[in-house]
């Protein structure tokens, strides 16, 4: 179902930070994600998940710490960098255009054109085969408004709209958050199969299920500090949601205050 | 690997879409709340067979089509303009007085300083172009509602026209060619040869459109509905010429008055030209992105700040060409030029047409629609009733069931949407 453990990874952090004013919200983080591989990122409401999501994308940049992509260092300052780089974030409030169809919501803002105007039938051609290449049948037509669509396939609109530039990283912030249990499972098989086309995934969710469904590798996040990054099948639901509240479970996360003496 | 089969599972058809299919989709969309022409072309067969029957003899007649042409014309240049700020959910309350400025620099230019007539036009549109970029860029860099700054603007710009066109009052026109443009009309052949050329050149166009999307694989209409609408357009067009091209004098033997007003090459060239602008053009997909959710748009790396610009500055470009056809149609320019009810019959034009208010849709065609049906009213009322204000009324009651059928239709669509 998924690569080997050991392919490498697209990108990794190391010791990122990153402080808003005097509020420390990445402290010494570590991330890797490895193509073919849904990366789940969890955390309690202000953990850093978004602003860690921010950072990579190029919204805003790191403080301090190393940010590597394909093996070679990188400074991600605005987002038309990261998306040169082949990483694409699907927002959890999605940014699609209800007055346009399906095709010219996933070229938006980045068109083909032949001479003078839009090549159409060549956009159409393209955004066929992609959502095709993510075996997604339940649009009649691409030539439908998105307002006319529910919303599971909204969703499958923006994450074909991220897939189609060939990227390599897709980020998606909560694509379930919105919808119901069919919808769900919809979107979760296609979060599925873009891992399987060997694409980078990271899935930032707040449901056990979703993430235990999908998840090839769960990294918890808890106040800004990488509690842990470990294999989904090596651990089980309750040691997930005690690494989200508490930051440990057994050995695994952070260390425990009262044996080293730090303060919480 | 599994597939995805929870909604409703329907494959693409690749096949060329028959009569049948396409009557569905229509069907569909209609239900859906996207009505597209059909409430305004309901309502000027409505009007028209309204005003047959109660005043045929003279309401009907050949004389009368010509009028409807030239009395909508300004209206339906205004609503060109008015349809790109609309489209983007923004208002332009000014681009009468932009008409009426953009005339009195045409007038002055011509009559008083005898300019030549290309420098003069030249003018005329860039003080057009002027306002529009003001207005534009107020309401993007400075995010003032542009209810608020076109109203300033409307004010302004009468006061500015006062003092362009000074003391005198009233400048004439006397250049021969503004003058055709909204009195003369084409020879039957001339009006023939137009005819041949719009139908050929729509008839091609959507062929290759056509063979274009068939080449690459796409679903595409059938050959037999791309016939039928030739047939039907080339049949409204026909007839049309037809009329326009009957002896229209009231005295044939002193004066023969027969055949398409220039007018008409205008509105076409600028049908064709804006419709290509907003619907086979980037600029044209962002203008409709930028309505719809502008911060879709500004995610997706487009700037709204300038799409918004470049949108106020179409509106009072193209309302300096309304200007142009006002001097043509009075023969003159004076201080009321472009005022009264210029605008709002223009707004109200746009949304008959089926341009929405909440920005997002309309298209350029909606102009010539909705530009007929209040020239309709306009034309048709009178021959019944000699009280003005019946005409106002009624005229504000078209605009309001406009208004209703577009908010109906969106709660429609947004009902259908999401569910
Ligand atoms: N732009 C900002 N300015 C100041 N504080 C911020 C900003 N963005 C996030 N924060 C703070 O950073 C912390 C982490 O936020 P966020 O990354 O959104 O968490 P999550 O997405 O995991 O819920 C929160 O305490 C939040 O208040
Ligand atoms: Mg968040």
């Amino acid at each position: 179902m998924s690569e080997s453990n050991s392919s490498q990874p697209l990108l990794t952090l190391s010791k990122v930070n990153k402080s808003f004013g005097a509020v420390h919200v990445l402290q010494n983080v570590d991330f890797s994600v490895r193509p073919g591989r849904v990366t789940a990122l969890v955390g309690d409401n202000g953990a850093g998940k978004s602003t860690l999501i921010k950072g990579l994308a190029g919204i805003h940049s790191f403080e301090s710490g190393t940010y590597t992509y394909e093996g070679t260092p990188v400074h991600v300052t605005d987002p038309k960098q990261a998306n040169a780089l082949g990483i694409e974030v699907v927002y959890q409030d999605l940014a699609l255009c209800d007055n346009l169809d399906v095709v010219h919501n996933m070229f938006l803002g980045r068109e083909l054109t032949k001479g003078m105007g839009l090549d159409e039938a060549e956009m159409e051609k393209r955004a066929t085969t992609t959502l095709s290449g993510l075996s997604v049948r339940t649009l009649k037509s691409v030539r439908q408004n998105v307002a006319s669509l529910s919303g599971g396939q909204r969703q499958t609109v923006a994450i074909a709209r991220a897939v189609l530039w060939n990227s390599k990283l897709v980020i998606l912030d909560e694509p379930t958050a919105a919808l119901g249990v069919a919808q769900t499972d919809q979107v979760l098989k296609l979060v599925r199969r873009l891992a399987d086309n060997g694409l980078a995934v990271i899935l930032i969710s707040h449901n056990m299920n979703d993430v235990f469904q999908v998840a090839d590798d769960i990294a918890c996040l808890y106040l800004g500090q990488m509690a842990a990054q470990v294999d989904a099948h090596e651990v089980n639901h309750g040691q997930v949601v005690e690494l989200i509240t508490a930051g440990r479970s057994g050995d695994l996360g952070l260390p425990d205050p009262s044996t080293t003496g730090a303060v919480a | 690997m599994s597939t995805v089969t929870t909604a409703p599972d329907q494959l693409p058809e690749t096949e060329a879409q028959g009569l049948g299919q396409a009557w569905r989709d229509y069907v569909g969309r209609v239900r859906g709340g996207e009505l597209g022409a059909l409430p305004s072309v309901l309502a000027l067969i409505s009007l028209v067979v309204i005003f047959t029957a109660l005043e045929g003899s003279t309401f009907f007649s050949a004389f009368n089509f010509a009028n409807l042409i030239t009395q909508s014309a300004t209206i339906v240049v205004l609503a060109m303009g008015l349809i790109y700020v609309l489209l983007l959910g923004e208002i332009d309350l000014s681009a009468g007085f932009a008409a009426g400025t953009a005339a009195a620099v045409l007038a002055v230019t011509l009559t008083q300083r005898g300019w030549s007539l290309p420098l003069s036009l030249a003018a005329t549109i860039i003080t057009g172009v002027l306002i529009g970029l003001f207005i534009g860029l107020i309401v993007a860099k400075l995010g003032i509602p542009s209810f608020v700054v076109t109203l300033a603007m409307f004010l302004a710009l009468q006061g500015l026209m006062l003092i362009i066109i000074g003391e005198g009052g009233t400048i004439p026109i006397r250049d021969d060619t503004v003058r055709a443009l909204m009195n003369s009309n084409m020879t039957p052949v001339a009006g023939w040869i137009l005819f041949g050329v719009v139908v050929l050149g729509y008839g091609f166009t959507t062929y290759r459109a056509m063979s274009v999307r068939r080449k690459s694989g796409l679903v595409t209409q059938s050959a037999q509905v791309w016939l039928i609408k030739l047939v039907l357009l080339a049949g409204m067009l026909g007839t049309a010429v037809f009329i326009l091209n009957q002896e229209r004098s009231r005295n044939p033997n002193l004066t023969s008055i027969q055949g398409v007003p220039y007018v008409v090459i205008v509105i076409l060239v600028l049908l064709v030209v804006l419709t290509y602008n907003l619907t086979r053009t980037s600029f044209g997909r962002h203008v409709y992105a930028t309505g719809g959710n502008a911060e879709a748009a500004r995610r997706a790396g487009i700037s709204v700040a300038r799409i918004k610009i470049y949108c106020f500055i179409a509106c009072s470009s193209l309302a300096a060409v309304a200007g142009i056809l006002f001097a043509s149609k009075d023969q003159s320019v004076s201080p009321s030029t472009g005022g009264s009810t210029t605008l709002l019959y223009a707004v109200g034009a746009a949304v008959i047409g089926g341009t929405s208010l909440f920005g997002g849709r309309g298209r350029i065609r909606d102009a010539i629609l909705g530009g007929l049906v209040v020239a309709v009213i306009g034309n048709g009322l009178p021959l019944i009733t000699d009280a003005s204000g019946i005409q106002f009324i009624v005229t504000g009651l078209v605009l309001l069931i406009a208004a209703s059928v577009d908010a109906l239709s969106r709660r429609r669509a947004i009902a259908s949407g999401r569910l």
